[in-house]
């Protein structure tokens, strides 16, 4: 079967983000981008499916600027067969990006789409929900394990309380959370072998999508900083301090 | 105007998650009604009408939602949503797994993890881990949000006199069916919940060690929590974590062991009262953000903490 990843393109989760004086959004102009790092997670399980002899073909999709091309490059260069960018200069919001993903499946036909469970930019943990609703599909979200049937497959999912087991008719479309792998490093003649492999260039006209945000963002803020505290010198300290000053224990 | 709440349970109760959300659609104004799907759970409708400030409890009470799998409890609450201002669920694993299935089949645009409500449509949402805060404003017809529990104080569980409704199920669903769960039980309070937290981070060494943490935890009625490096180390499970992509807490105190500090786990902590740190580097950033810094070894400072609080 095929397998779906949608990856997405954010500022790397090693750089300290700075909010724009104006209070449009958050600086990503000279900033380090990468994949979102779920979305790697998605695309290190989908190669693992197809070294296991479970996947035939792996498409990456990425919804973004010319520049998300690199993105895919990164999952192509990690195992993906080819890509897809559908280009959008700005904002696109989950239901958008799900609708795409909707007519990129309904072209397709995967058997199962692999999303990180959020993206680190937003962190809104919708899209892979609203995807598989629109496809009336079943939906295994925050899975840290994924065994793959005959015709269903069994998902472990990280829940408030633990873990949860449940299975799911394929195809399905299921969020991945940090514990399912560790994503490999692409090696360098693989690096090489992606930039031969073809990515198709699409707009969200050639969908009949309309990517226009439903949200209005209003402005975006700097949280008020924590005052600097002191550093105390012994254990018998801290706790008269916990006791007499913050009050916060008896 | 009316709001709607959808109310996290287990058939007999209602889980407090549910009342920092109800806190949340009170801050938006108008009535507000309570959803309560599930299989067998008259017992949870009845403790959501003694809730304050509730004055309607609609019951969906039917086979197909046991285990409250997202396929069959989002065409419910679908069914339930049209005419409401807004729709709100706590932003846990339960309302983040069903409510953009809920947004999707609306077409409408989710508001996640709203952590104040301005009115007028317009909602804060931390973004970036935390680092940045969003204000937005919705357009639509009904808003379907997510509420960030810690940042709204629950209402109170008792007090209210909501009349209950009975609404029909939506039908069976074959797409997905649950197998199993472990759940791990504990005396100590839960981790979203308690007033006090004591982490511990990849200087805890092992599982074992945390044996340390949770002797402290008991003389102080706390819950014991965990970075994630902690957890990927296979140190705690899963349930433990607190940060971005884990539980967000915010209690009266917490204390962070051997732990340096990553922005990811700073995202689910920094909002507590009071701060505590003990870690050995005394340049870990978790002192950045922390009230009281005790630059020591754990493995010292820990069984003293214990001991001191006698």
């Amino acid at each position: 079967m095929k397998v779906l990843v949608p990856v997405k393109r954010v500022v790397d989760y090693n750089v300290k983000i700075r909010v724009k004086a104006d209070q449009t959004g958050v600086e990503t102009a000279n900033v380090k981008m990468s994949m979102n790092p779920f979305d790697e997670i998605a695309v290190e399980q989908a190669v693992r499916m197809k070294e296991a002899g479970q996947a035939d073909e792996i498409i990456a999709v990425s919804i973004g600027p010319q520049q998300s091309q690199e993105t895919i490059r990164t999952a192509l260069a990690m195992g993906a067969d080819r890509g897809i960018l559908v280009q959008h200069d700005g904002e696109i919001q989950p239901l958008a990006v799900a609708k795409l993903l909707k007519a990129i499946v309904d072209a397709e036909g995967p058997g199962i789409v692999l999303c990180g469970k959020q993206a680190i930019d937003d962190d809104a943990n919708q899209t892979a929900q609203m995807l598989s609703a629109l496809l009336g599909w079943s939906q295994a979200t925050f899975v840290s394990k994924l065994e793959i049937g005959d015709g269903e497959a069994t998902a472990t999912r990280e829940v408030d309380g633990g873990l949860e087991t449940i299975k799911v008719k394929l195809p399905a479309v299921c969020s991945v959370d940090l514990r399912l792998n560790e994503p490999r490093y692409a090696s360098l003649p693989n690096i090489m072998k992606a930039k031969k492999k073809p990515i198709d260039m699409k707009t969200p006209a050639d969908f009949g999508v309309d990517p226009t945000p439903r949200l209005t963002t209003l402005k975006v803020v700097e949280p008020p900083p924590r005052q600097a505290g002191v550093k105390v010198a012994d254990v018998a300290e801290l706790v008269s301090k916990l006791r007499n000053e913050a009050k916060v224990i008896s | 105007m009316s709001n709607l709440v959808i109310a996290e349970h287990d058939g007999a109760e209602i889980k407090p998650h549910t009342l920092n959300t109800i806190a949340a659609a009170k801050a938006a104004g108008g009535d507000i009604h309570v959803a309560v799907i599930g299989s067998g759970c008259q017992a949870a409708a009845d403790a959501a009408a003694k809730i304050a400030g509730v004055s309607k409890v609609l019951l969906v009470d039917s086979a197909e939602y046991e285990n409250q799998m997202a396929e069959a409890v989002a065409p419910a609450i679908v069914k339930l949503a049209d005419g409401y201002s807004a729709v709100f669920a706590p932003a846990n694993t339960f309302g983040k797994n069903v409510m953009p299935r809920v947004a999707a089949l609306m077409d409408i645009q989710q508001l996640s993890e709203v952590s104040a409500v301005l009115g007028d449509k317009t909602f804060e949402r931390p973004i970036y881990a935390g680092n940045a805060i969003a204000t937005v404003k919705s357009a639509e017809a009904t808003d379907i949000v997510t509420v960030r529990m810690t940042s709204f104080e629950p209402v109170e569980a008792e007090g209210g006199a909501a009349s209950i409704e009975t609404v029909s199920g939506t039908g069976a669903q074959d797409l997905s069916s649950f197998v199993g769960q472990s759940v791990v039980s504990s005396d100590r309070p839960e981790l979203t919940s308690a007033k006090i937290v004591i982490s511990g981070g990849r200087g805890m060494q092992n599982g074992e060690n945390f044996g340390m943490l949770e002797k402290v935890a008991d003389k102080l009625g706390a819950a014991v929590g965990a970075s994630r490096a902690a957890v990927d180390a296979g140190f705690v499970p899963n349930d433990y974590q607190v940060g971005q992509t884990g539980k967000v807490v915010a209690p009266d105190l917490y204390i962070a062991v051997g732990i340096s500090g990553a922005i990811q786990h700073l995202a689910g902590m920094k909002d507590s009262k009071v701060i505590v740190a003990i870690n050995k580097d005394d340049e870990a950033p978790i002192f950045q953000v922390a009230d009281y810094g005790l630059v020591a070894d754990l493995f010292d400072a820990v069984p003293a903490l214990e001991k001191e609080l006698g």
